[in-house]
């Protein structure tokens, strides 16, 4: 805070001396600690979630159009974490709604900047294929997150920027403006709610490539686990542009079960459950 | 009854002309106040204005796109004139332009060559990615290859890329707030502003926009210029119209601010009533303009006839005021009438019309009873002495009628029928695109992108399966398939949209790209993991909800026409419905919907809706008629001038156009109401001679034809150019209804002169033959 106030101090007494250079030299300084500071409340928020180890969540997609026609999916997944900030989390996806895609399995190896590696087991066809896409901004199951929305969420996939801090809700949160670093995001930008107590994303608004407002995902009924690690339990997307709306709501989250990196390999991929 | 009629007039005009100062000032204020209204009126554009809340056809489309996407869309359409598209000079073009038109307000997605999601497979890799990633290092093998896959693909080949290859599109789909004039010309102009940069930077290419958002917003382009020329140009016809027959400025200039008033207050009620302004609307101001001379023709020519013959000037606008005062209520009130007959229109845009029309017509006849004397009474008015050449021939039109009264009877009545026989080669048809003529931008383009690329006209099919995830069903497939196959084979179809194509696909790269698999997956749940491992490989906003729903228990089947008509555009749903019923499960049973089938159906059903309309206007005109002549003999012979001239209009038209659309439903009511003042005012003169004068009917027929014959050809004469005039318009809807009034009009005042009087002779004339050969008797 003093170091903002200094530049505030700063910038006043070059407006006071000099010309529009110096002032946008001070706007610039601004700037960089607005960076500063948003990138330490990602790194906090990205702290916090050290040493979770692996979780395993059992959840249910709720889909509504424009029509208020309804549709659910039911799907599991096991997250392993991979320390370190260079590379993502590996994660396998297994579906067990709707019917006909039972026993689909995704398991994916998040990558920072390259495509993730990705494979797919098809039981209809009890074969494994390694799906090459540079597309992880399309709809996830027809839903209204994209696979980019869900997939593991590294520091290093956006520059940060403090904008300001405000309330939100009954508590005080930081709000931080996103953007993606990698190529083929569907954004341009995320504006991200973190609370000051506890540092969870509790809001997300998703602008298009216009920079036009797309979705907001509003995360609540978060719960504590391992008297450390915060979980949204209920996760609501709204597209504001075409009006339909996902609730993907969980139903179980375990931590520390004990998953092997040897269970998460393409090889393994047929013999999941 | 007449008496105390014509004491109540007299009364009425004398305290005109005694209040005469406040008269004007109330008028002037009263015409403010309401004019202010315009600062409200704006202009929709949104093409679901013609299709009324409780359209099926508009229910159905709406719903289909809250299902799947919108489908206002823009179609950029590129042509190199130097062959084909797929160098790495017209691919880059493409691609940036596809990059670009992210950036349009309001899209949501966007579909080219370059980005279409081509599926390869290698090994057991299955590589889903832009048909076109990197142009400048295109080898010629390579632009061969793109070429081959282009268009052999049943989504992109005459769609998104001609089978010549010389000219592909842009498809940008929109999520356009609902009639947002503002939103929609910002996402209109962006791309218009898209197309002439890329134009600019790249002379050889001609590029084109058409699209659902460009039909819309041409729809205020067109209101605006009809506002903005065709009113001025009937400003100035008026001008001279009027200078031509009254001769008298202080008349001339009386009238032109009746006709100015009247529209003002109708557009400025319009205003405070919120409407918004549709081509058909924006019609409006120039009909009150023609209409309100009418009203004002009658009470000036009156006035001037007994200056001419030694009145003064107050007791001249007393005088005229006395015979005119009913009829110009009445033919106003069947005016109103008529034009309020409108609100039985399907369309909604024609209740605007007909409600700030019959606004306007009130307006006009209360100003011009009593702004307008008031007017006259404080200006300087000069008439020259009697012009006998001038009356002489309407006495000798009169003569003639008398003389040969038996030879027009059948005469007329054989031209009558002979004319109403060509009513059968009418046709009707609304194609949307032909509502703008080859004046207007839009129109230009969309012929262009027929001709070049792909049709314009689309009839969408939402097609349910059984059940919840039932598109992935191998018999759900098959019959969609089988109904694709039908579709295509019809020489009208230009191109059909199915999902049964992107699983064909699909099966195919997951048999490492062999061809002997590009057929559809025989197992459900094979069918729904190729959907499922496809949606997860998709890029942002080319996601298959445009094409199946949530539930996976629909799917969406787009077929895009050639240029067929209202006709044929019905028959292809209808028989696409059919086909449906008889070939696939009962489940799979849909109906055509989309912009071009509301359109096809928006004139029948508007005919049906304005039936009841034009028989209720007519029966209120007729009794209106039987109660002012207090004659049921005359009303009874009125019904044949009033119903005669539109039957035989619709005749003249379908001898030499042929081809008529929505404007056709609405032309019996309005006109009616305008056709029957001729009538009106004949018969009333006609009545007070037979009445008031005691004479025989010949001698009646001599004396409406003395009196109000120049009148009805003035009056007869602005309408038609008024009409007239409006057919000029660059929107077929609105320049078919003013040639169509404007032929009727016409045809009218032809009946009223040659049939009327003889049929009047006929059934009224017992006590006529002695007097029918006897000179005229001098006026009053």
């Amino acid at each position: 805070m003093s170091k903002k106030l200094l530049s505030t101090v700063f910038s006043l007494s070059l407006v006071a001396f000099s010309s529009g250079t110096a002032l946008s030299g001070a706007a610039l300084a601004d700037e960089a600690a607005d960076i500063a500071k948003g990138t330490e409340i990602a790194e906090e928020w990205d702290r916090r979630d050290w040493g979770f180890g692996d979780t395993e969540s059992h959840m249910e997609m709720q889909l509504e159009n424009r029509h208020g026609d309804k549709s659910i999916r039911e799907m599991r997944q096991k997250t392993l974490e991979v320390p370190g900030n260079d590379v993502g989390d590996k994660s396998l996806t297994i579906f067990d709604k709707p019917r006909d895609v039972k026993g689909t399995a995704f398991l994916s190896f998040a990558k920072i900047f390259d495509p993730d590696d990705q494979w797919m087991y098809l039981p209809a066809v009890k074969r494994v294929k390694r799906i090459s896409s540079k597309n992880k901004s399309g709809p996830f199951l027809g839903s209204e997150f994209a696979y980019e929305d869900l997939s593991a969420q590294e520091l290093k996939k956006y520059t940060y920027k403090w904008l300001r801090d405000e309330p939100c809700g009954e508590l005080q949160c930081a709000v931080v403006e996103q953007t993606p670093t990698y190529e083929n995001s569907g954004y341009t930008k995320m504006i991200t709610w973190y609370d000051l107590s506890e540092y969870r994303q509790q809001k997300i608004d998703y602008y298009d490539r216009k920079g036009k407002l797309l979705k907001t995902l509003t995360s609540s009924d978060f719960k504590q686990h391992l008297d450390k690690y915060w979980r949204p339990y209920d996760m609501y997307m709204e597209n504001h542009q075409t009006g339909k709306k996902t609730r993907l709501v969980f139903s179980k989250i375990e931590f520390q079960k004990g998953l092997e990196d040897s269970e998460l390999t393409k090889n393994t991929l047929k013999r999941v459950r | 009854m007449s008496n105390f009629m014509d004491r109540l007039s007299v009364n009425y005009a004398k305290g005109i002309i005694r209040w005469r100062w406040l008269v004007l000032l109330i008028t002037i204020l009263a015409t403010l106040g309401v004019a202010s209204g315009g600062r409200f009126l704006s202009f929709t554009s949104d093409y679901r204005v013609f299709f009324g809340d409780d359209n099926p056809q508009l229910n159905a489309f709406e719903s289909l796109q809250d299902v799947y996407t919108k489908t206002d869309n823009i179609l950029f359409v590129l042509k190199p004139n130097n062959g084909k598209v797929f160098t790495p000079q017209w691919l880059e073009v493409v691609q940036d332009l596809t990059e670009e038109s992210w950036q349009i307000p309001y899209s949501i997605r966007v579909d080219s060559i370059t980005n279409f999601q081509h599926t390869e497979a290698v090994e057991d890799d299955l590589t889903v990615a832009d048909l076109v990633e990197e142009t400048g290092g295109l080898s010629q093998a390579g632009l061969d290859r793109i070429e081959q896959i282009a268009l052999s693909e049943p989504a992109l080949a005459k769609r998104i890329i001609s089978e010549d290859s010389t000219t592909t599109g842009v498809q940008i789909t929109l999520q356009l707030p609902p009639d947002d004039a503002v939103a929609l010309d910002e996402a209109v102009k962006y791309a218009e502003n898209m197309a002439a940069n890329i134009e600019a930077s790249n002379p050889e290419l001609e590029v084109a926009i058409t699209g659902l958002a460009p039909l819309s917003n041409a729809f205020p382009a067109a209101s605006m210029a009809d506002m903005s020329t065709l009113t001025p140009l009937m400003f100035l016809v008026i001008i001279i119209f009027l200078v031509a027959f009254l001769r008298s400025f202080t008349g001339t200039l009386g009238t032109l601010l009746v006709t100015i008033f009247s529209t003002m207050v109708a557009m400025g009620a319009a205003g405070y009533a919120g409407i918004k302004m549709t081509p058909p609307s924006a019609m409006a101001p120039t009909i009150i303009l023609t209409i309100a001379i009418a009203d004002c023709v009658h009470i000036l020519v009156t006035m001037f006839h007994e200056m001419r013959h030694g009145k003064e000037k107050r007791d001249a606008i007393v005088e005229s005021l006395r015979v005119n005062m009913q009829p110009v209520f009445l033919t106003s009130l069947t005016t109103v009438i008529g034009f309020l007959s409108l609100n039985f229109s399907e369309a909604p845009p024609f209740h605007d019309l007909g409600n700030i029309a019959a606004v306007g017509v009130i307006a006009a006849w209360l100003i011009s009873i009593a702004f307008l004397p008031a007017f006259i009474a404080v200006m300087p008015v000069r008439v020259k002495p009697v012009v006998t050449g001038k009356s002489s021939v309407m006495e000798r039109l009169g003569e003639f009628v008398i003389g040969h009264r038996t030879k027009l009877l059948f005469g007329m009545g054989l031209i009558v029928v002979g004319t109403s026989s060509f009513i059968s080669k009418i046709e009707l048809d609304d194609r949307f695109i032909e509502y703008f003529d080859t004046t207007v931008p839009f129109r230009v383009d969309s012929d262009f992108t027929r001709d070049n690329l792909t049709g314009v006209y689309q009839v969408e099919f939402s097609i349910n399966a059984e059940e919840s995830g039932g598109v992935s069903s191998p018999v759900y497939l098959a019959h969609l398939e089988d109904f694709a196959n039908w579709l295509r084979a019809k020489p009208e179809v230009v191109h059909v949209n199915s999902i049964t194509d992107i699983l064909k696909r699909l099966n195919k790269s997951m048999h490492g790209d062999d061809d002997t698999w590009y057929k559809l997956p025989e197992e459900r749940d094979l069918a729904a993991q190729y959907l499922l491992l496809y949606e997860m490989s998709l890029p942002y906003g080319l996601d298959l909800n445009s094409q199946i729903n949530i539930d996976k228990s629909a799917s969406r089947m787009t077929v895009t026409l050639d240029n067929v008509s209202s006709n044929d555009m019905r028959a292809i749903a209808l028989e696409s419905t059919q086909w449906l019923q008889n070939n696939a499960p009962g489940y799979m049973e849909a109906d055509g919907s989309g912009a071009a089938v509301m359109f096809a159906h928006l004139a029948d059903r508007n005919i049906k809706s304005m039936l009841s309309g034009t028989a209720l206007a007519f029966v209120l005109i007729s009794l209106s008629l039987v109660f002012a002549l207090r004659s049921l003999k005359l009303g009874l012979i009125s019904l044949i001038p009033n119903m005669v001239p539109a039957i035989m209009a619709f005749g003249v038209w379908g001898l030499f156009v042929g081809q008529v659309g929505l404007a056709v439903s609405v032309i019996a009511a309005t006109s009616l109401g305008l056709i029957v003042d001729a009538t009106v005012h004949f018969l009333s003169k006609y009545n007070r001679a037979r009445t008031e004068r005691g004479e025989s009917s010949a001698d009646a027929v001599r004396y409406g034809f003395r009196t109000v014959g120049s009148a009805l050809w003035i009056t007869t004469a602005v309408l038609v150019a008024g009409f007239a005039i409006l057919s000029l318009s660059t929107f077929s809807v609105n320049a078919d209804m003013g040639l169509l009034t404007a032929i009727t009009i016409a045809l009218a005042l032809f009946i009223d002169f040659l049939l009327l009087p003889p049929l009047l002779m006929l059934f009224d004339g017992e006590k006529a033959t002695a007097a029918s050969t006897a000179p005229a008797a001098p006026a009053e």
